[in-house]
């Protein structure tokens, strides 16, 4: 895989995913450097009240540090961030987290939207974001604000996907940097650390 | 109601929170940036501001869109019995204990369209101590106060509240508290006859009173760390020794010096003053 000079500079990963993403995240995970140079923050969709169960579930697959976000907390690099349920996770300008409890957004909280666009003008032009499988177009819109700062945008294959509307959203909707297979999504990341 | 490069900077962010300390004496400078800007630039576009010059007057000249403004920014989003279990420990530990006092004094600051005021209600008169109880229910909007005083809620959200209800350990028929009327639950008056809706900034105005109980959930979160430190200094001064701070569920006592004086009631995010 090539290598970009804008990647070398990559300050920090966020991943969001809904239906059908569990199953790319336990396979992508085991495959990660544990030595990454960035946070790897995860916004997925799930159930109300099932918090510790997703970390703990995702620990197991990486010896990276995996943790629930709390709130105020500062993204470091080499660790897994996982956004909690029920919450919006915000990103300040000085990389800490915010947690939010405001309306639903694309029927979803944690909005994967929400992180993105944050996460997209705190990060600017050092941010990587990767919308994984699943059933609704939560994502797609950060996407494009990724894009407007500057960063670079990923997409699951959506032939790929177990639920390809997200994904296929994305592609509909933007002019995506990169588009990959689960197989390649370990050997990208560890390539922008 | 989004943007791909925001339509309002963070220099105007501040700005704008300039604008209300200087006017109105509100003071935001202390809560977390990203969701205000989330909810400025949310605003902007609902209500179609036609540029940043004419927003800014606005909100500086019509009193009317200044509390419009301060509704729009603030999160007000909540609900009956949110967090069951939270709710079932103050009926199964908390509530109990301070059943021994003569009388209890309950402060629930942030409490917004008062959802959790009457939840409160209605546990403490199913054991027994409503008739005792004395709740403080405060916010810095007075738009939410005025829902709140009114004990009506959207009928539809009744079917998720009783099942919050009966999680958190109640045991009579929920509808038993409210009648319907079209769209609208209206909760019994007797639920209310104990609470005090008021007005209280917990940035700017002083303790009031002392409590047996403070509950304060899902206000802090918005708020920065030096802001949070003020705030439960404010807490502290305002609980009596062996009175409860209760704070929501993913908010904590821990980077506060204050948590040596305090015991965690497990498994919750509940502390009792010890010392
Ligand atoms: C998300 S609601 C929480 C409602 C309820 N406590 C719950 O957990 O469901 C936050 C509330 O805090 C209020 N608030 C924000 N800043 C405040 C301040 N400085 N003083 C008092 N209340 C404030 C808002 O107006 C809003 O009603």
């Amino acid at each position: 895989m090539e290598e970009s000079e804008l990647m070398k500079n990559c300050e920090a990963l966020i991943i969001g995913g809904s239906a059908g993403s569990l199953e790319v995240l336990l396979r992508v995970l085991p495959a990660l450097s544990p030595t990454l140079s960035f946070p790897v923050i995860i916004v997925v969709h799930r159930k109300h009240g099932t918090d510790s169960l997703l970390p703990d579930l995702l620990s197991g697959k990486t010896s990276l540090k995996v943790k629930e976000i709390e709130e105020k907390e500062q993204a470091m690099a080499g660790t897994v961030y996982i956004a909690p349920s029920d919450y919006h996770t915000l990103i300040e300008q000085n990389k800490t987290f915010s947690l939010d409890y405001s309306e639903k957004v694309n029927y979803s909280r944690p909005a994967i939207d929400v992180t993105f666009q944050t996460g997209a003008e705190a990060y600017k032009g050092k941010l990587v974001c990767m919308l994984l499988s699943g059933s609704n177009s939560d994502g797609v819109n950060g996407l494009k604000s990724v894009k407007a700062w500057g960063g670079i945008t990923v997409i699951q294959d959506p032939e790929t996907a177990q639920v390809s509307y997200m994904p296929a959203q994305a592609a509909l909707q933007l002019k995506i940097d990169y588009t990959l297979s689960i197989e390649d999504m370990a050997d990208f990341i560890n390539l922008l650390s | 109601m989004y943007s791909e490069v925001s339509l309002i900077n963070d220099e105007q962010v501040e700005i704008l929170l300039a604008d209300l300390l200087d006017h109105y004496g509100y003071d935001f400078t202390g809560y977390s940036r990203a969701s205000l800007k989330r909810r400025i630039i949310r605003l902007y576009s609902l209500d179609k501001a036609l540029s940043f010059a004419e927003f800014r007057y606005q909100i500086n000249n019509d009193p009317v869109y200044f509390k419009r403004f301060v509704e729009q920014i603030t999160v007000n989003v909540t609900e009956m019995f949110r967090d069951p279990v939270f709710f079932k420990t103050l009926r199964d530990v908390v509530l109990p204990k301070l059943g021994t006092y003569p009388f209890i004094r309950i402060w629930l600051a942030g409490c917004s369209t008062g959802e959790e005021a009457y939840s409160i209600s209605i546990i403490l008169k199913e054991l027994n101590l409503l008739h005792k109880s004395l709740i403080y229910a405060t916010d810095l909007n007075p738009v939410v106060l005025e829902k709140a005083a009114q004990s009506m809620f959207a009928l539809s959200q009744m079917k998720q509240y009783s099942e919050n209800y009966i999680a958190s350990g109640g045991q009579l028929d929920f509808s038993s508290y409210y009648t319907a009327n079209y769209s609208l639950a209206k909760f019994d008056d007797e639920l209310k006859r104990k609470i005090i809706f008021s007005t209280h900034n917990l940035v700017s105005d002083h303790t009031f009173n002392e409590f047996q109980l403070i509950l304060c959930r899902n206000v802090l979160i918005y708020f920065d760390r030096d802001l949070q430190h003020k705030v439960l200094q404010l807490f502290d001064e305002s609980l009596q020794p062996l009175g409860y701070l209760a704070l929501g569920s993913k908010e904590t006592l821990d980077f506060s010096p204050l948590s040596k004086n305090y015991k965690r009631v497990p498994a919750e995010k509940i502390w009792r003053k010890v010392s």
